[in-house]
């Protein structure tokens, strides 16, 4: 089959859907692949390089179009550009298509006979990790968040101490911590700055921490997951107690970035303007979910404004601003889903419904709309049930001293089989009972000093000496009697091989010890 | 040599073979210690050769020649042992042990000369007893382990029915043989008893280390070590010899703390590990679909893990006895040396119970010539995996089963273990899905971060290493 990619049409977008280096690797899976002439500009890849990568170049949009059996794009269709009306009857598209947003191009698609794979309704799942675009791109949004907020802020991220005097680093509050606000966390503290984060997930505080994040959090007690590992809407008394820690937050960074975005409605409204009032003049506030509605009352959608001294960045074409890596994640994530069309490599794709993937990122399979799809199965985690718990307790049960009581009753234990053996034995017995003791004692305080390291070195050297019972052997070698010089030989001849074995293993391990 | 000389010479003995022990609380003295141990014996054995007790050219000939065969032997096992199989040598020099003291308390009863009566008398023949019993059962207990160690005898546990009750009835065997033996006065009828006692003793062995398993071996190893001590020690009381005593002490104790520590490291108690099977007392491992853990592994190809350590910064290694089995350990170092050449950071992460005897890995780490301070005990290292961009298992299961942690009616749960999942990436080689020692599944491979590399744990890293260099 015939892959065609079109320019992408719409304003300031700089991404194309397939790299030479990807193209070059969809011909592997028996695809043809054809590329509109200028498609790769915006993101430094020439015509010439696509062709380099045995991709034919299409001068006219309506021939690359019609002549496409698939078309890969980024950007959805647009409707009022006429884009839809393009697509061949029949034919397939993938693409984004957020269908929640766009019911009318769905319709308009469905139209066309078409089959329409929605980019951004892959479902989370573990095995779809290689092809969620939505990832990569807010990963690309995220690290770019932050570079936008630095080019706006007048200051440092990290603090310095210069002859000119000493400089503050600048902190950072991060909105969400999906992977847009991680990759944020990352930029952000790998320039230098102090950064906190928040999420409704407790769970994510751990990644907040290993990216050197401050995981702050809402004095409220509710859990915030959702399905798929999204965030849900939370109640009211937590909404309160957010806000107030927002609020607060606000009148401390320099900067915040709010990622905050709850999967098929419009962003919550996170930051009022009184907070941007408070915060200090010539501080910045990237909105990330700008072209949801903004979580900051006052973002306007794809713009830079100034409110109350504070730069608000509401751009909704981050990862066009990194046009060449976004397009280069973008088309690896299409060249998986295309694997996944395509197992059997010969070029044909094969939309099969049963594939749980597949089956969520289909919004039309041949003119019938699709979506949505049914819910996902479990999370990737595995949810333990509450039972679990309560299993256990009942187990435990049963009587049980407490352990002073134990204690005290093995040392009387101890006490009284001492004064047993004190009152019967002969002193020659205590006397080496003493010595026995004490040895014991020394060994337990020389053992472990021991590094775990040399333990087995430990055991051979223990063994060596374990061979002293030699001398037991030794003493009677002289006794009268056969069978008993006998007795003592073969008892020497044994210890001496542990003796001298032992310790020349040891000494054979303890060599290779080295730094 | 005068009796004064000889204890004079058997006080410098002990002291030495204590310098010994704490020569080894670090790599760089443990050397010199072992040296302090060579000295402390060679004039343990000068001393008691040249005392009273040995009289005649004869006598001293015989020594001569007895140590010197047994000496070449030792040698010769020293020098051609591979450090993988360090821990069946280990058991094989605890059976000798054993069996020397079960032959010196033989020696010693039909001893005419020692001539003891009363309650002494009756204390010496107890402590003949004691020895000779301590010696038997570590005599046949380190011959099986030997077996097992060494894969001539199956290392699955063998559970007799009512094995419990079994070994019950032979303690109880024991005392009264015991009883009986104190009793009789001529030498010629008690060593019917004593010798019926032997044979009980010697099953009792067989017994209870055939019913242990592959992974609770360090535990056994080190409880024969201990027993091998207290086998002397009992010599010791029998010959009123305090060298013996002290020496049985130290080597007694050293065993009982190895196992303490090995039982710890498996969050077991040491009386269950000994009574032998795993889970076998808790009934079967919790209802089937709580735990079971869910979604599917990922596997991953050597080249793939190749690129995987170099984009890394930190890597942490996790051995088992898998490596060992496989001989990887020297790949395993090329690797390191070269990602450490790329400047990136590798470090081991041992857990106390991977392999087959206590500190069973850091030797044949240190075989493959890795430095040891890179080697890192789990306990110093653990914290550190949030920070490790690559954690690579090779051949380890349990010892990095997060289900001991994360769920309370694991077979495992509470052991400690190594926390690799939490690593960014975590890859375990395997040769197949089987689960281990402890035949629980293990849910770090179905976790999203972790990848396998099936394959022989050698090949495969061979493999990675060739697309290392590539």
């Amino acid at each position: 089959m015939r892959i065609g990619i079109p320019k992408e049409i719409h304003d300031g977008e700089k991404r194309v859907a397939t790299t030479p280096e990807v193209a070059a690797k969809l011909q592997k899976l028996g695809f043809t692949v054809a590329v509109e002439a200028g498609a790769g500009e915006g993101a430094d890849y020439s015509d010439a390089a696509y062709q380099a990568a045995g991709v034919e170049i299409v001068p006219d949009t309506k021939t690359l179009w019609d002549t496409a059996d698939i078309v890969l794009k980024v950007r959805a269709p647009d409707l009022s550009k006429g884009e839809v009306d393009l697509l061949r009857e029949g034919g397939n598209l993938i693409s984004f298509i957020w269908p929640g947003q766009n019911p009318e191009l769905l319709e308009k698609l469905a139209a066309r006979k078409a089959s329409v794979l929605a980019m951004d309704m892959v479902p989370r799942i573990s095995r779809a990790q290689k092809l969620d675009a939505l990832s990569s791109m807010a990963n690309i949004a995220g690290y770019r968040a932050v570079i936008e907020a630095a080019h706006q802020f007048g200051r440092f991220f990290t603090g310095q101490i210069t002859a000119a005097g000493k400089v503050p680093p600048a902190k950072v509050f991060i909105i969400g911590v999906g992977v847009a606000g991680l990759a944020a966390i990352g930029a952000a503290s790998g320039l230098g700055a102090i950064v906190r984060a928040s999420d409704t997930r407790p769970e994510v505080k751990d990644q907040v921490k290993s990216l050197g994040g401050e995981f702050v959090e809402v004095d409220y007690q509710e859990e915030g997951t959702g399905v798929g590992g999204y965030a849900k809407v939370m109640s009211e008394g937590y909404q309160k107690a957010q806000r107030e820690m927002y609020a607060k937050q606000a009148k401390e960074v320099d900067i915040i970035i709010t990622t905050a975005l709850i999967p098929g409605k419009p962003a919550p409204r996170l930051i009022t303007a009184e907070m941007v009032e408070s915060m200090k003049p010539g501080s910045v506030i990237v909105d990330l979910a700008a072209e949801q509605g903004g979580n900051c009352e006052l973002t306007v959608a794809g713009e830079i404004v100034v409110r109350h001294g504070v730069n608000i960045i509401g751009y909704t074409d981050l990862p066009s601003r990194l046009a060449r890596q976004s397009s280069n994640l973008y088309s690896t994530n299409l060249l998986r889903m295309l694997e996944e069309l395509c197992k059997t490599k010969d070029g044909i794709i094969d939309i099969n419904m049963e594939d749980e993937v597949i089956r969520g990122a289909t919004v039309i399979k041949e003119g019938s709309i699709t979506w949505p799809p049914p819910p996902p199965r479990l999370s990737a985690t595995p949810v333990k049930p509450a039972v679990a718990g309560a299993a256990v307790a009942p187990k435990k049960e049963g009587f049980k001293l407490p352990p002073q009581v134990k204690t005290g009753l093995l040392l009387a234990l101890a006490a009284l089989a001492f004064y047993g053996v004190g009152v019967g034995a002969p002193a020659a017995f205590m006397e080496h009972l003493t010595v026995f003791v004490l040895a014991c004692f020394v060994g337990y305080m020389v053992i472990w000093n021991v590094t775990p390291a040399l333990h087995t070195p430990l055991m051979s050297v223990t063994n060596a000496i374990s061979s002293i019972i030699a001398i037991g052997a030794l003493i009677q070698i002289s006794s009268p009697g056969t069978v008993l010089t006998g007795l003592a030989a073969l008892a020497i001849t044994l210890t001496s091989v542990n003796m001298v074995g032992g310790f020349w293993v040891t000494q054979r391990m303890l060599r290779m010890f080295r730094k | 040599m005068s009796e004064g000389l000889v204890t004079i010479s058997y006080i410098a003995a002990t002291i030495l073979f204590i310098k010994s022990l704490g020569g080894l609380s670090n790599p760089e003295s443990s050397r010199q210690g072992n040296y302090f141990g060579i000295a402390g014996m060679t004039i343990a054995i000068l001393a008691t050769v040249f005392g009273p007790q040995i009289t005649g050219i004869n006598s001293l000939l015989t020594v001569l020649i007895c140590m010197s065969i047994g000496g070449s032997v030792g040698v010769f096992a020293a020098i051609k042992v591979k450090m993988t199989e360090m821990p069946e040598l280990v058991a094989l020099m605890h059976s000798l042990v054993g069996l020397a003291a079960v032959l010196v308390g033989y020696a010693n009863y039909i001893d005419p000369t020692t001539g003891f009566v009363g309650v002494e008398r009756t204390i010496h023949e107890v402590e003949i007893y004691v020895g000779i019993l301590i010696g038997a059962v570590t005599f046949s207990g380190s011959v099986i382990a030997f077996g097992k160690l060494s894969a001539k005898i199956s290392g699955k546990p063998v559970l007799l029915p009512a094995r419990h009750l079994l070994n019950l009835a032979l303690l109880v065997g024991a005392i009264v043989l015991g009883k009986w033996f104190i009793n009789i006065e001529e030498i010629s009828v008690g060593i019917l008893p004593l010798a019926l006692m032997t044979v009980i003793a010697l099953l009792f062995g067989i017994h209870m280390v055939m019913a242990i398993g592959g992974a609770d071996m360090p535990v056994v190893v080190s409880m024969l070590n201990s027993y091998s001590g207290w086998a002397a020690a009992a010599t010791g009381f029998m010959l009123s010899n305090d060298l013996l005593i002290v020496t049985g002490a130290l080597v007694g104790s050293s065993g009982a703390i190895l196992s303490y520590i090995m039982c710890r490291a498996m969050n077991r108690n040491f009386i269950s590990v000994i009574a032998g099977g795993f889970g076998t007392d808790s009934g079967t491992p919790a209802a089937p679909g709580s735990t079971e853990p869910q979604g599917e592994v990922q596997p991953i190809s050597a080249s793939d893990t190749a690129e995987l350590l170099k984009e890394a910064q930190h890597v942490i290694i996790v051995p088992g006895y898998g490596m060992a089995v496989a001989q990887a350990q020297h790949t395993v170092f090329e690797i390191t040396k070269l990602l450490r050449e790329k400047g990136i950071e590798v470090r081991f992460g041992i857990h106390p119970v991977a392999g087959r005897m206590p500190g069973h890995m850091n030797v044949l780490l240190a075989e493959a010539r890795v430095p040891y301070d890179i080697v890192m005990e789990m306990d110093e290292i653990n914290e550190d995996f949030p920070n490790t961009d690559v954690a690579i298992v090779i051949g380890a299961n349990d010892i990095v089963n997060p289900a001991a942690q994360e769920d309370p009616n694991s077979p495992i749960a509470g052991m400690p273990v190594l926390e690799v999942w939490k690593a960014k990436t975590s890859i375990v080689m395997k040769r197949s899905m089987a689960s281990g020692y402890a035949g629980v599944d293990n849910p770090l491979f179905y976790k999203d971060n972790n990848r396998m590399l099936f394959g022989d744990a050698k090949k495969m890293l061979e493999e990675v290493l060739v697309h290392l260099k590539g």
